[in-house]
């Protein structure tokens, strides 16, 4: 008890402690474990990789056609592949405790989820990201497409890893978690499909996307606010 | 008496008891002139023919299929907020029957653009939200099912409920948009021009048949609930003792 008042205490005249000292030290953490687990963190963007060049083996290698799917197949790829990685978003910190802990601190449970949703990104998103404008270019989609589908999910990614946050936060500890979590988190997440292809495929046509990103943007700060506060919502009930 | 005193589920249980075979009869009776106004009186519209006939369950079908969800929602996030065993037992009763009217809106759609559009699925905007929705239901349905603990699967399936609630809207104008940017001339779900009034007395009919047949189905479905969770309590072992 006299421990926790005096945490308390230091915390909130510390300036390095704290809500923002205890986001730092989660993500630094969250992201030092990615990095020492390479195999991890490699395996979905390796899956992506695979999953994309499956299609062309699949489709057929005509040109054309790749050129109309190319968009879609990798902003699907992205989708399947970032529910691979999520599985893992809280998986190991609930096995050894870690999240009880989490739990129990004086700092707001949404901020830890957002911490660990923010360096869950860096270690899975933002690595399907920079590996896109090459597979942009095996389906021969031209220069400003790819730029496009680069920066369509960078927009799209952390919306992914925050929506997938609330699922993995559901699903944490049950049986056959995997299955479950894509089957809870893939229809909520058709709208960053449809803008996120759909701003590459416009600009292929020609036509502006400012109006896919600008949605996109709105999504991705809408659920900057709430799905962690979701996701603490649901954390705190599998662990009550 | 206050308004919470049916809050119980020992008190519940009785009064659903004897609400469900009112709800049923209306429900049979309306679809019974429900179907007679449709299939019989109504005019043969001048356009799709026969073929339009399958209106009268598909728009109620499609009409419940949301209202479903909400009132699903509704009842999860009571009983997530002030945390009442009877509230989660009435969204959980009613997930079932809001995938079976997404199912039959679906099915009963694919059926009517056989004959009118040539083909059993369109990826037109609403068949694409209302699969996304089905898909929702299913999520809420498999996750309640695979957490032991009853509580902490309502409490669980209810957060899952909220979200759905608050992307719903969103998915639908995605999906609406998608279809718009995706195809130029496409087939339109626009109805006919005017609507005979037999026709749309006929469909307001069948869609208080669905209301009833959904709230009757629902409350049954709470009983089983109600007597399978509260199997260890006294007036739970006297009643099934007795029966």
């Amino acid at each position: 008890m006299s421990d926790l008042t005096r945490y308390r205490a230091a915390g909130s005249d510390a300036p390095d402690s704290g809500s923002w000292g205890a986001w730092r030290a989660v993500f630094q953490r969250d992201l030092r474990i990615a990095l020492r687990r390479r195999a991890d963190t490699g395996s979905a963007l390796v899956f992506f990789v695979i999953v994309v060049a499956l299609f062309p083996l699949g489709v057929g290698p005509e040109f054309g056609l790749l050129r109309r799917m190319g968009p879609g197949v990798v902003w699907v790829a992205a989708l399947l592949a970032s529910m691979l990685a999520l599985g893992r978003l809280f998986a190991d910190d609930h096995a050894d405790g870690t999240l009880e802990q989490m739990l129990l601190s004086p700092t707001p449970l949404a901020l830890l989820v957002l911490a660990k949703t923010a360096a869950h990104w860096l270690a899975s998103g933002l690595l399907l990201v920079l590996i896109s404008p090459l597979l942009a270019l095996q389906f021969d989609l031209g220069g400003e497409a790819a730029g496009v589908l680069f920066l369509s999910l960078l927009l799209g990614t952390p919306l992914l890893s925050l929506i997938g946050a609330i699922g993995a936060a559901l699903t944490v500890g049950l049986r056959g978690a995997g299955v479950l979590l894509s089957l809870l988190v893939l229809p909520l997440c058709s709208p960053v499909l449809i803008f996120g292809a759909g701003a590459v495929e416009a600009s292929q046509a020609g036509l502006g996307v400012t109006a896919h990103f600008s949605l996109l943007g709105a999504m991705l700060l809408a659920a900057l606010f709430l799905a962690p506060l979701a996701a603490a919502a649901a954390l705190r009930i599998a662990l009550e | 008496m206050s308004w919470t005193r049916y809050a119980a589920p020992q008190r519940f249980y009785p009064l659903a008891g004897r609400a469900v075979p009112w709800f049923a009869g209306l429900a049979l009776l309306l679809t019974v002139v429900g179907l007679v106004i449709g299939l019989l009186i109504a005019p043969t519209d001048h356009q799709q023919g026969e073929a339009y006939r399958i209106i009268f369950v598909h728009v109620p079908a499609a009409w419940m299929s949301m209202i479903v969800y909400l009132v699903m929602a509704f009842w999860a996030a009571v009983g997530l907020i002030f945390n009442t065993r009877l509230a989660s037992m009435l969204a959980v009763a009613l997930a079932p029957t809001g995938a079976w009217m997404t199912f039959l809106a679906l099915w009963t759609g694919a059926l009517w653009g056989k004959p009118t559009w040539g083909t059993w699925w369109v990826w037109d905007a609403r068949l694409t939200s209302e699969l996304i929705l089905l898909f929702l239901y299913i999520g809420f349905m498999s996750l309640h099912a695979s957490i032991d603990d009853e509580r902490r699967a309502d409490r669980a399936a209810a957060v899952l409920a909220l979200v759905g609630v608050v992307n719903v809207p969103i998915i639908y104008f995605s999906v609406k948009w998608w279809n718009t940017l995706h195809q130029g001339a496409s087939v339109s779900l626009t109805k006919a021009p005017s609507m005979a009034t037999t026709m749309l007395a006929g469909m307001l009919i069948m869609a208080l048949a669905f209301w009833m047949y959904c709230i009757a189905v629902a409350l049954a479905r709470t009983r089983v609930i109600i007597l399978e969770r509260e199997h260890g309590t006294r007036w739970a072992r006297q009643l099934l003792g007795n029966s």
